[in-house]
């Protein structure tokens, strides 16, 4: 019996916290490296649809965001209800996207130019009329490597 | 020689107790200020920009696949009405054509799908039909890869695999200038 009382007696109680920063500075990280800098504060309202055929984009470095939807609430006052166009963290018109492509480009190796992707992420309820605008204005600005943004179909899978 | 001492008295180690408090703000800050964006969506490859209007006229219309969406987001097949539900069969049947029916495309490599919308359709419709037609396709490469190789068609499967399943069925979607009736 007094084995035991003289054991739990000595024992130190403290646990070594020296390794939780360690633990912690893994967890940041972690997360430092899987997410991305929201580098655009939206100003259009932009729900993408959902789809079933989805590609995911690979490297964000070698993509650049055109959004496209209806401005949110408090810049209707000033730029109107009609859908619009956004590229970086302002309201923009068809005639800015050749400078806005060039723009991007010049922060990719040459050698990758080709890879480059826009991705357009576009609210559902607008209609085509502007979307075709934009397009056309990407093909002919040379950017022929399109990706439609859309949401993983929850009630329909692929197969 | 007291001073000696008193620094042999002091233990050189720091606390680095609140280096745990320090490393939780930076990443709460980050939690913040990211996001996980859902980048996926839909890849397509436009074609490159020419002032003529590509002439679809001397195609035998039994190759021709025309979807037509109109500003009510209703759809127009070949000349028939039918819900965006029933497409991807329809397109499936047609490009393949099983059972050689004259009216469909004589083989996948001459199939032509020709799709026009109206700048008032909405993008939600357009979107799903897109993703119907690709699907269509989709779905006849993994059948062909199913039956050839084996295995499900998939974007990292074998590049020379993958080159002979497109080679037999490639994708081709025309997308016509669209009309203006809706234009809102």
């Amino acid at each position: 019996m007094s084995k035991f009382t003289k054991k739990r007696g000595k024992a130190s109680p403290a646990i070594s916290t020296a390794s939780l920063p360690d633990i912690i500075f893994m967890l940041l990280f972690f997360f430092m490296v899987v997410t991305v800098l929201r580098d655009a504060e939206l100003k259009v309202k932009v729900t993408t649809p959902y789809a079933t055929e989805l590609t995911k984009l690979e490297e964000k470095s070698l993509v650049n965001y055109l959004y496209i939807g209806r401005p949110l609430q408090k810049f209707q006052a000033l730029y109107g209800t009609k859908p619009r166009l956004q590229l970086g963290d302002k309201f923009a018109t068809i005639a800015d996207i050749p400078l806005f492509l060039e723009k991007h480009k010049i922060k990719v190796p040459e050698s990758r130019h080709g890879q480059i992707t826009s991705s357009l992420r576009v609210d559902g309820e607008v209609t085509m009329g502007i979307v075709q605008d934009v397009k056309t204005q990407l093909r002919k600005s040379g950017q022929l490597k399109v990706n439609y943004s859309a949401k993983k179909d929850p009630k329909r899978s692929k197969k | 020689m007291a001073k000696t001492s008193a620094r042999d008295r002091m233990s050189n180690e720091i606390n680095a107790g609140s280096m745990a408090d320090i490393a939780f703000l930076l990443l709460i800050f980050f939690l913040v200020t990211t996001t996980i964006v859902e980048d996926k969506g839909i890849t397509v490859k436009l074609p490159p920009w020419s002032e003529e209007e590509p002439d679809i006229t001397r195609l035998k219309t039994r190759n021709v696949f025309s979807v037509l969406v109109n500003a009510q987001d209703q759809l127009l097949v070949r000349g028939e009405i039918m819900p965006v539900s029933k497409l991807r069969e329809d397109a499936k049947l047609f490009i393949a054509n099983p059972y050689n029916r004259p009216d469909m495309a004589e083989k996948p490599t001459k199939a032509i799908i020709s799709l026009k919308n109206d700048r008032g359709t909405s993008y939600k419709a357009y979107l799903e039909v897109y993703n119907e037609l690709k699907a269509a396709y989709n779905e006849l490469w993994d059948e062909l890869s199913q039956r050839k190789y084996g295995i499900p068609y998939s974007e990292d499967m074998p590049f020379a695999y993958k080159k002979a399943i497109r080679d037999e069925i490639p994708f081709v979607l025309s997308e016509a200038e669209p009309t203006a009736f809706g234009e809102e």
